[in-house]
């Protein structure tokens, strides 16, 4: 029986991650911080995948996921990372939990418009409020983590990488484990006939709705990192293109395994940078086409190249 | 001595030659790179973010033959070549938090120059200051950069967009002291609502008893605005207030002036200069234009001025409007600074902060001055003017200027603080 | 009263508008199945086309009313370029894969044409301003409106009409109802499927072209017009039901009288009026208002 490396890998990868970070020259630690933020919203979106539905409306929650974290330093003016994570993480949880109720009755497009529509109803809400400086958004300032204040320290840098390195990890394994768990391969079996898996005694639609809640919860911790790296958060983060791009590197990566939406958002993001760096007027066709690319030669996502390879030897 | 020692010997004086030839050149010309970020794509940049890239590169190369007027004759910034370093402003403020990065610390450049989104603005500015880079703002609008919190290497060479609403409002009470009602049509996004909430605002100042009649906030790339026109048409307004720029200003003009809008209502718009350079079907006689300055029409006969207008020509088709100005005003509030900080001694970034905060200096649109926020924010005074067509001509006439004092909110009061109070002239 | 009217008359000419954007988008996916992002580019693609010959032709001294049917002529003939290379030469290989791969492939083709349309035409934006108000304007009440507005309002009745007698009275209309009832079934029939498919592909881009065309008279053509419409269209298709003609236009007329009724009375609202129809449509029926019965495959 094989041994799945999965685990040992995510816990390799991690450790390096965080043993490197001092070394790596500013804009690569960024980016990777980025990534991984990227990472563990798509991460929710395998789930979702897996389970035969596709959000276009996870802007949603990463946008709220965000909010509820700057909202926090703004009104709150309370600036801990750790209390940012957890608000994002409640937050979420009631969102996805009020919305689930509706939306897991819908399938296919329909549940991928009606996400949109909910994720764009937020936009239009948050582009009204001036409060929250509509379209322009605001920054937020992350100075804390669990009562130890590191803004203006050297290591702050690092200790927002570090903690969404973490947080990856945690994600990673949750995954993993819940993947591998009951209602985990349920999921799988409802996205090929569901008329079974109720004929069989399972709920369809309580699954759904769990996996649903729990996609959420991550983006939402994606968004709070990511607003916690970035220092600014705006509208845009639940448009329909912003969840369009988790779609995007959700098919980019695969269904096949945890560490592949790491992997996936890690090279989206190096090459949508690089295309702006060399191709600043014809960025998007230099996506488009690596899409197309990848798409055409690489069914599986970009991890079918490993999978690939193990079985080739 | 041997041939193998002599040809060692000739090869290594020759090498030694080289590298203290080149050590030289490299040490006169190793250019300055300046980062330069402006809409390439998406609505702004046809407007906007184009003609600034446009005049960058007609700035650049004037500069680096040493072709600018006084007081900027030297070639580059003091006799250092510049080199431009381009990159898309479009993709979202967290896109650019990323590219912000990328151009300081992986294409390594000394200043950077951008930034047309007011949302780009707020997201930058902390991160320019993170990478202790000086970063110049040169076209955003939002007062809130500087209102809402202090820079050190953050700098903005033109005014914010307060002072639009402040003199338009001024401007049209006083051509049209009768007027009873106004309506609006601005895009349902920050800068269109801030637009919007000023101008109101300082009506309610000036004139109280004028009531307003609706306030249409479509969609920013909507489009189509045929519900909002016939919404205007009802209202009959005396006049309709716009901050619409770009490809939605010219359709909501091509939709409008056919269903005789601008026979019911007078136009004002805040941001329009640049729809004079292009002119779609027509502009309605009457229509109050801004430029967010004196700068493109309004821009007063300077040597500067011709300056700017002749070599912005010889790259694009028209005239430059008023985001080329405000590039121009970037460009040359940098060069003064860095040289009267290597006059002083060596042109570090430390040096020239010191010499760029509250200095004043000439630009194509006049004199900028850097008064608020701490010296980092600038001023200028700004102009309003009407359109008349004289022998088929479309001309913008009857144009007043307004000085600074009149139209902008003294350091340390937030503008809409100013306006509430009654907009009194602080001491400049 | 007099705003009630002027609701109706608005609401009745951007459902002509919606209807043009999404007729083709709900014949493609509805035979297809495939959620065609790059119907946004195609709009764009049009649009710039038509304004760009439009513009050649008035400049060129040309009598101004033969600049629609010059606007015409550039839509179909962006429909029967670009359809085909699409179609033949993309979405060919994929029709074997996920439902959602192939919405991918279409963004991807849409990304790459939003950067083609900005190699070719440039950034700034393009006008055309004669045909808009060529035709004159009629008056109702306090309101005028240019004739052309009722161009628009013919051509999606016009359209509609011949789309439905093509599809139900014509063979070949027939045997594309049968394909989007059962793509299988079809195949096993004896229908081409893959012809099928390339008609309809080349159909809905022309028709796609279409809207972009007859858009641009009223507009300034400027990059991004394709991202915006796109999502208007989807919510026109969804809310119709896919596939479904005369959903997409009651969908259309709903979403443009609700538009037109909240700018006119509450314009904060604008912004989201679409997508609470779409929600709300989508609770209460929850495939959209016409949808097709389909068989439950266990």
């Amino acid at each position: 029986m094989n041994r799945d490396p999965t685990l040992p890998i995510l816990v390799a990868v991690s450790v390096i991650l965080l043993a490197a970070g001092p070394f790596l020259p500013r804009w690569a630690m960024f980016l990777i911080n980025v990534s991984l933020c990227y990472g563990i919203v798509v991460l929710g979106m395998m789930l979702l995948m897996r389970t035969g539905v596709v959000s276009f409306g996870h802007g949603l929650y990463y946008c709220l996921g965000a909010y509820a974290a700057g909202t926090l330093d703004q009104v709150c003016k309370i600036s801990d990372m750790a209390v940012m994570l957890v608000a994002a993480v409640i937050v979420t949880a009631l969102a996805s939990a009020a919305l689930g109720l509706l939306l897991r009755k819908y399938r296919d497009i329909f549940f991928a418009m009606l996400s949109l529509a909910f994720s764009m109803i937020l936009y239009g809400l948050l582009v009204k409020t001036s409060s929250l400086g509509s379209s322009d958004g605001f920054n937020i300032a992350a100075t804390k983590i669990a009562g130890f204040t590191v803004a203006g320290t050297s290591v702050e840098r690092y200790v927002r990488y570090a903690l969404t390195v973490v947080c990856a990890f945690a994600a990673g394994a949750f995954m993993y484990r819940y993947l591998n768990s009951h209602m985990g391969r349920l999921a799988e079996a409802i996205r090929d006939n569901e008329l079974r898996v109720e004929y069989m005694g399972a709920s369809v639609r309580n699954v759904i709705h769990v996996n649903y809640m729990i996609s959420a919860v991550l983006a939402g911790v994606g968004g709070a990192l990511a607003a916690i790296a970035v220092g600014h958060i705006d509208p845009e983060m639940a448009y329909w293109t912003t969840s369009g791009e988790f779609v995007f590197v959700g098919i980019l990566s695969g269904t096949s395994s945890i560490l592949a939406p790491f992997l996936g958002a890690f090279i989206f993001e190096t090459i949508r940078s690089f295309a702006y760096e060399y191709s600043p007027n014809t960025w998007q066709m230099a996506l488009g086409i690596t899409m197309l690319v990848v798409i055409m030669f690489l069914p599986g996502g970009l991890w079918s190249l490993f999978t690939r390879k193990r079985k080739a030897a | 001595m041997n041939t193998q020692a002599s040809k060692f010997l000739k090869s290594g004086a020759a090498l030694l030659a080289a590298v203290l030839v080149s050590a030289n050149c490299y040490a006169q010309d190793k250019p300055i790179r300046i980062g330069l970020v402006t809409f390439l794509s998406g609505p702004a940049s046809g407007p906007f973010g184009v003609p600034a890239k446009l005049a960058a590169e007609a700035i650049v190369d004037s500069l680096n033959a040493g072709k600018v007027p006084a007081p900027y004759a030297t070639k580059g910034f003091g006799g250092t070549p510049l080199e431009l370093v381009v990159i898309d402003e479009a993709g979202g403020a967290t896109k650019q938090v990323s590219e912000l990065r990328n151009l300081v610390e992986r294409q390594d450049v000394d200043f950077v120059i951008g930034y047309i989104g007011s949302g780009d603005c707020l997201a930058v500015a902390p991160v320019a200051e993170e990478l202790k880079k000086i970063t110049i703002l040169f076209d955003c609008g939002t007062p809130r950069v500087f209102e809402d919190a202090s820079y050190k290497y953050v700098f903005r060479t033109r005014p914010h967009a307060t002072m639009d609403a402040v003199a338009g409002a001024m401007y049209l009470l006083e051509n049209r002291p009768g007027m009873k009602s106004y309506g609006g049509i601005n895009q349902n996004y920050a800068y269109g609502q801030d637009s919007w909430a000023d101008f109101t605002a300082v009506m309610g100042t000036l004139k109280p008893d004028v009531a307003i009649t609706t306030s249409q906030m479509p969609k920013f790339g909507a489009g189509q605005y045929g519900p909002e026109i016939s919404t205007l048409l009802q209202s009959n307004s005396d006049v309709i207030h716009s901050s619409l720029w770009g490809g939605d200003l010219e359709a909501f003009m091509l939709q409008a002036m056919p269903r005789n809008l601008f026979t019911r209502s007078q136009l004002i718009l805040v941001a329009g200069e640049p729809y004079l350079h292009r002119l779609p079907g027509s502009i309605p006689d009457g229509t109050i234009i801004g430029a967010r300055g004196p700068s493109g029409v309004y821009a007063q006969k300077s040597a500067l001025n011709d300056w700017l207008r002749q070599i912005y020509k010889e790259r694009a088709e028209n005239f430059p409007n008023y985001p080329a100005y405000s590039v121009a005003q970037a460009f040359l509030g940098l060069k003064t600074a860095y040289e009267k900080a290597k006059a002083q001694g060596t042109p570090g970034t430390e040096e020239i902060i010191k010499a760029f905060e509250y200095e004043n200096f000439d630009s194509p649109s006049g004199k900028v001055m850097m008064k608020l926020g701490k010296g980092h924010q600038a001023v200028t005074g700004t102009a309003y003017g009407t359109t008349r067509t004289v022998n088929g001509v479309i001309t913008v006439g009857n144009i007043k200027y307004y000085p600074v004092e009149r139209v902008q909110p003294p350091e340390g009061i937030k503008s809409v603080d100013w306006i509430k109070a009654g907009m009194k002239p602080g001491k400049w | 009263m007099a705003q009630l009217l002027a609701v109706l008359i608005d609401g009745l000419i951007y459902s002509s508008w919606l209807f043009i954007i999404a007729v083709g988008l709900t014949l493609i996916y509805g035979v297809m199945k495939i959620l065609n992002i790059a119907h946004g580019s195609l709009y764009a693609l049009g649009a710039y086309s038509a304004a760009s010959l439009a513009g050649y032709w008035i400049k060129q001294g040309y009598p101004p009313m033969g600049s629609y049917a010059v606007m015409l002529v550039a839509a179909i003939l962006v429909g029967l370029i670009a359809g085909p290379v699409i179609e033949r030469g993309l979405l060919r290989f994929m029709y074997g894969k996920d439902e959602i791969v192939l919405v991918l492939v279409t963004y991807a083709v849409f990304l790459i044409l939003e950067d083609f349309v900005k190699l070719v035409w440039g950034v700034d934006p393009y006008f055309i301003a004669q045909p808009y108000g060529l035709l004159g304007s009629f008056d109702i009440g306090d309101l005028t409106y240019p004739n052309y507005n009722l161009v628009l309002f013919g051509a999606a009745v016009f359209i509609g009409v011949v789309l439905a007698w093509v599809l139900t009275k014509t063979r070949q209309g027939k045997m594309l109802l049968a394909v989007i009832h059962d793509r299988e079934m079809s195949g096993a029939m004896g229908i081409n499927v893959g012809r099928v498919y390339f008609i309809t592909f080349t159909v809905g881009a022309m028709l796609g072209a279409l809207g972009g065309a007859l858009t641009a008279p009223m507009i300034s053509v400027q990059p991004g017009i394709g991202a915006e419409t796109i999502v208007l269209a989807f919510a026109v298709v969804v809310i119709g039901g896919l596939g479904s003609l005369p959903g997409a236009a009651l969908a259309a007329l709903l979403v443009g009288i609700v538009r037109a009724a909240a700018v006119h009375y509450r314009p904060e609202l604008d912004l989201f009026s679409i997508y609470l129809v779409m929600a709300v449509v989508l609770i209460m029926r929850p495939k959209g208002l016409f949808s097709a019965q389909e068989a439950r495959k266990i």
